[in-house]
């Protein structure tokens, strides 16, 4: 079965995110005085060709574990779905 | 003793670091291409370097893939086994990604690149990197990054402190931390740290570019003459 998974990457909550920051000033520049906490992460989406939506999971975890995200400054979700 | 200097696709300081390593301070230096796996010529009492650079684009994060070059099951198993390795900024990042040594590099603090000549502070003398180096002098040694913020959560850092694993620190060229030192925003101006075993090394900063007088700074062969004589 393939499968589409859609994967967000975000830096720890309490961390600095120094990107966030200077985009959060940025969104005030321009008007927006309402927006605030602005964090930024990445979203990675990849195909996963596996037996069943489980066998799936287990190659995402494993993926996020081992490559897609550093537990010391990020944390990850997916999303899973039959393409 | 001998050094081996890694090459990964995007190091851009291994050539630096072969020649202050061979030239300047007179060492045999072998070349490693990260899909080598061989590090059967090299003993326990050698070093291999992982130098500065963006290996792979810094892609995903700084170091996290070339984490997973060949080379490295080779280099975390010499580690294992007592070989020294030492990792210069994009080095260290590998070094962190590969779970050698704790933390993490992250963005620094203002979000620029900074390249400039800082000062270090040797926190104790009981790594053979440190060793040779005055914990009441402060250091000169450049750095160039963007992404140096050093960074643990509390329990590891308590760990650190209590065994001794902190190398340098950022200070002034008094040797003392007052004011805006810290370059990055690194905890506690840390600047490079050593694992438990003391024999895996990781700094910010780049001694490899202060070996030669031609440099107008030689503060950087110190940090190497630890390793070399011990």
């Amino acid at each position: 079965m393939l499968f589409k998974a859609s994967i967000q990457v975000m830096p720890i909550k309490g961390l600095l995110d120094p990107q966030g920051k200077a985009v959060n000033a940025s969104l005030h520049n321009i008007g927006l005085s309402g927006i605030n906490n602005v964090r930024i992460g990445k979203e990675i989406t990849m195909e996963v060709e596996a037996a069943d939506e489980a066998a799936a999971k287990a190659q995402i975890e494993e993926a996020c574990s081992k490559l897609l995200h550093n537990a010391v400054m990020e944390e990850y979700s997916y999303e899973l779905k039959e393409a | 003793m001998k050094f081996g200097v890694v090459v990964f696709p995007g190091s851009n300081c291994d050539q630096d670091m072969h020649d202050a390593l061979k030239h300047d301070l007179g060492q045999e230096v072998e070349m490693l291409w990260h899909k080598d796996q061989d590090l059967s010529s090299f003993t326990t009492d050698d070093c291999i370097v992982l130098p500065g650079g963006f290996s792979f684009g810094d892609y995903l994060r700084c170091g996290a893939m070339a984490r997973f070059s060949p080379i490295m099951q080779s280099v975390i198993e010499f580690a294992n086994k007592g070989g020294k390795v030492l990792g210069v900024c994009n080095g260290f990042q590998v070094l962190c990604e590969a779970q050698l040594l704790p933390g993490a590099l992250l963005a620094n603090d203002h979000q620029k690149f900074i390249c400039k000549n800082v000062f270090l502070k040797p926190e104790s003398r009981s790594s053979l990197i440190t060793n040779k180096l005055d914990t009441t002098q402060a250091y000169k040694i450049p750095i160039a990054h963007g992404e140096g913020r050093f960074y643990t959560d509390d329990e590891t850092m308590k760990n650190l402190v209590a065994n001794d694993q902190i190398l340098f620190t950022y200070c002034n060229e008094k040797g003392t931390a007052d004011g805006d030192i810290n370059p990055n925003g690194s905890i506690q101006n840390i600047a490079g740290i050593t694992n438990k075993a003391k024999n895996v090394f990781g700094m910010m900063p780049h001694p490899e570019r202060a070996t030669n007088d031609v440099l107008g700074n030689i503060d950087g062969r110190k940090f190497f003459e630890g390793i070399i004589n011990n």
